[in-house]
């Protein structure tokens, strides 16, 4: 499903070369439930930037349900975002200005469905993550809790075959957080992958199987 | 797609009201300017040569700026332009008087000619006769009136008979032209002699031989300037050569000494005049909206550099450059035509406005043209101001733009 081959990520800062990822491996099966886990700086982002197709690699090969990425132009990777991969933020990145159902329907606009089909899906995503009472309602009006409920809706609307979570409870307090939790495994148990990124040991322990990145090298632990 | 793109533009132009109204004002007030002014200079320059096209062209104005020391006499003239190019010719002299009758009186322009200037001019008489032949041979007390003059010093229109006192001579009223000219001999007045004081309402006016008037004024007594008539507008060209012969052998061949000027050669170049002051003007209001445009463009960073995050979550879930662009491409035409609908709407008003208050012949309307000018210049000036801000948008990298705190 998913496979990293010797992928390196360089910045240059100044005249210093900085490895952000040094030939990191790994593989992710479909319908794993697996965690990525390591300090700030070990380059658990740009793991995550490149497996979300946000950014691609310098070195290395990367390979998304058989196709290779850094052929891609800009224009057919905000495509596979669109079509193969759902976000889950840290601090949610819903648009303000747009409502509950607005947000969720955002990325069934960009795929071109048609309305009614549009309202369906939606109004199903919501009920999916216990929300259909407050669709109409803005992020603003929304707890935290709820706002990353929404941001899972607009995930999983359209059917992605990667779910990936950045921190996906860090702005959470730990009950929230939890109930967070428990729509991961969910999404899990029908079949979803999911890939979620933490610095928690304890939220990441929740996965079948955890990741530790440390200074761009990948260190597997199976949990 | 593209209905869903308007939707979020909309939504994003609401979002800060303020602002987009002050954008769109620069648009507003070019759009305006820019037809307002237009549309006057139209309107102007139309009445103006409306009432020249009304004095027909089927006539020829000759001047004689230089007589060689030989200047040409009223005894000759009927000779000199005996060709059979020239329909009608007519010598034309004029000068002011004092008329009075009874306990009226007042200064009158009088105009020395023939009888041929009345068929030249097209002047009809309501009652009486014209000029004659003998008259001038006599230099006969005689005179035509217009119908406003005849009014003023007699009461009625038909005057013919009555005498009236030109600076002491008594004058016999020989006719008295019809209504329908008084329009035509006022704007004559107005582009021959704008010297001439026009501040009373009623323009008196008489028309004496060219004879008499060579003895009652000081100022007049050889031809200096005289109208000629060919048979139909076809044949202008022809009348035009044979006078010109005929005066450059007349004044020892100095095409210096004399000028012809045609009724349709004095419209064309009045046009000329005027469009180049159309096009003065309109670039004037065009450079407004260009700033406008500005204004647009400078908004529009700011928005994308605000947005960023907006952008980058937007890129994140799918979106491409395609649609990013379109997006902010729409925001700025969104701003643009609204503004230029603006505009097209308060120009509408204030020319409305301006026509209740100058409610004389100047007529001022919207020119369609100049309306539909505005909206392809506003549709352009929204494009390209818009497609620097929306490229700038849409190159954004997703996680730069995610990762932006602003």
């Amino acid at each position: 499903m998913i496979e990293l081959k010797e992928i390196s990520k360089i910045y240059t800062i100044g005249d210093e070369t900085v490895y952000a990822l040094d030939h990191a491996s790994m593989s992710i099966q479909e319908g794993e439930f697996v965690s990525i886990i390591g300090p700030s700086g070990s380059g658990k982002s740009t793991m995550m930037n490149i497996i979300g197709c946000l950014d691609v690699a310098d070195e290395g090969e990367y390979i998304l349900d058989g196709i290779s990425i850094e052929q891609y132009s800009e224009r057919e990777l905000a495509r596979i975002r669109n079509h193969k991969l759902g976000f889950i933020f840290q601090n949610f990145n819903l648009l303000p200005r747009l409502t509950a159902e607005e947000n969720v329907e955002l990325p069934l606009l960009y795929q071109g469905v048609k309305a009614a089909e549009r309202k369906e899906r939606v109004r199903k995503a919501l009920e999916k993550v216990e929300l259909s009472h407050r669709m109409h309602h803005r992020p603003t009006e929304l707890s935290g809790g709820q706002q990353q409920r929404v941001a899972i809706a607009r995930a999983l609307v359209t059917k992605p075959s990667l779910f990936l979570a950045d921190e996906p409870t860090g702005n959470l307090d730990s009950r929230t957080g939890q109930e967070i939790m428990c729509l991961f495994h969910e999404l899990h148990e029908v079949g979803n992958t999911i890939v979620l990124i933490t610095h928690d040991n304890g939220v990441a322990q929740e996965a079948e199987r955890m990741i530790r990145i440390r200074d761009g090298h990948v260190d597997e632990v199976t949990a | 797609m593209i209905w869903q793109t308007c939707k979020m533009s909309w939504a994003a132009v609401c979002a800060n009201k303020l602002r987009t109204f002050l954008t769109m004002l620069g648009i507003i007030i070019g759009v305006s300017a820019l037809i307002v002014l237009v549309s006057i200079a139209d309107g102007a320059s139309s009445s103006v040569s409306e009432q020249i096209s009304d004095m027909g062209s089927s006539y020829l104005t000759v001047r004689v700026t230089d007589d060689k020391e030989n200047p040409i006499r009223l005894n000759e003239f009927q000779e000199l332009m005996d060709d059979e190019a020239l329909e009608a010719a007519a010598p034309y002299g004029r000068t002011s008087v004092t008329a009075k009758s009874g306990y009226t009186s007042g200064t009158m322009s009088i105009t020395g000619t023939t009888g041929s200037y009345f068929d030249i001019m097209k002047l009809e008489l309501s009652s009486g006769r014209t000029l004659k032949q003998t008259d001038l041979d006599n230099n006969s007390l005689v005179v035509i009136i217009s119908a406003d003059t005849a009014i003023e010093f007699f009461g009625r229109e038909d005057a013919a008979g009555e005498t009236l006192s030109l600076d002491g001579k008594s004058f016999l009223v020989a006719g008295v032209l019809s209504d329908d000219n008084s329009s035509l001999t006022s704007t004559q007045s107005m582009t021959e002699s704008s010297s001439e004081e026009e501040s009373e309402t009623v323009t008196l006016e008489g028309y004496i031989p060219y004879s008499t008037l060579t003895r009652i004024a000081d100022n007049v007594l050889d031809i200096t300037q005289f109208y000629v008539s060919s048979a139909d507008e076809e044949s202008m060209d022809q009348a035009e050569a044979a006078v010109e012969r005929i005066m450059l052998e007349r004044l020892s061949e100095d095409e210096d000494a004399f000028s012809i000027m045609n009724q349709s050669e004095i419209m064309s170049a009045m046009e000329g005049v005027d469009d180049t002051m159309s096009l003065m003007i309109g670039g004037i209001a065009a450079i407004s909206l260009l700033v406008g445009g500005i204004g647009i463009m400078n908004i529009m960073l700011v928005s994308v550099t605000e947005r960023t995050r907006e952008i980058g979550i937007r890129k994140a879930i799918g979106a491409g450059r395609g649609g990013i662009m379109m997006q902010f491409l729409m925001e700025a035409l969104i701003v643009s035509m609204m503004g230029c609908a603006a505009g097209i709407g308060i120009s509408f008003a204030i020319l409305k406005i301006i026509g209740k208050v100058m409610e004389d012949s100047m007529s001022f309307h919207m020119d369609m043209k100049v309306a539909g000018i505005s909206v392809i210049f506003s549709l352009l000036i929204g494009v390209i101001f818009g497609l620097y801000p929306a490229n700038k948008a849409a190159r954004k990298k997703p996680i730069e733009a995610l990762r932006y705190s602003g």
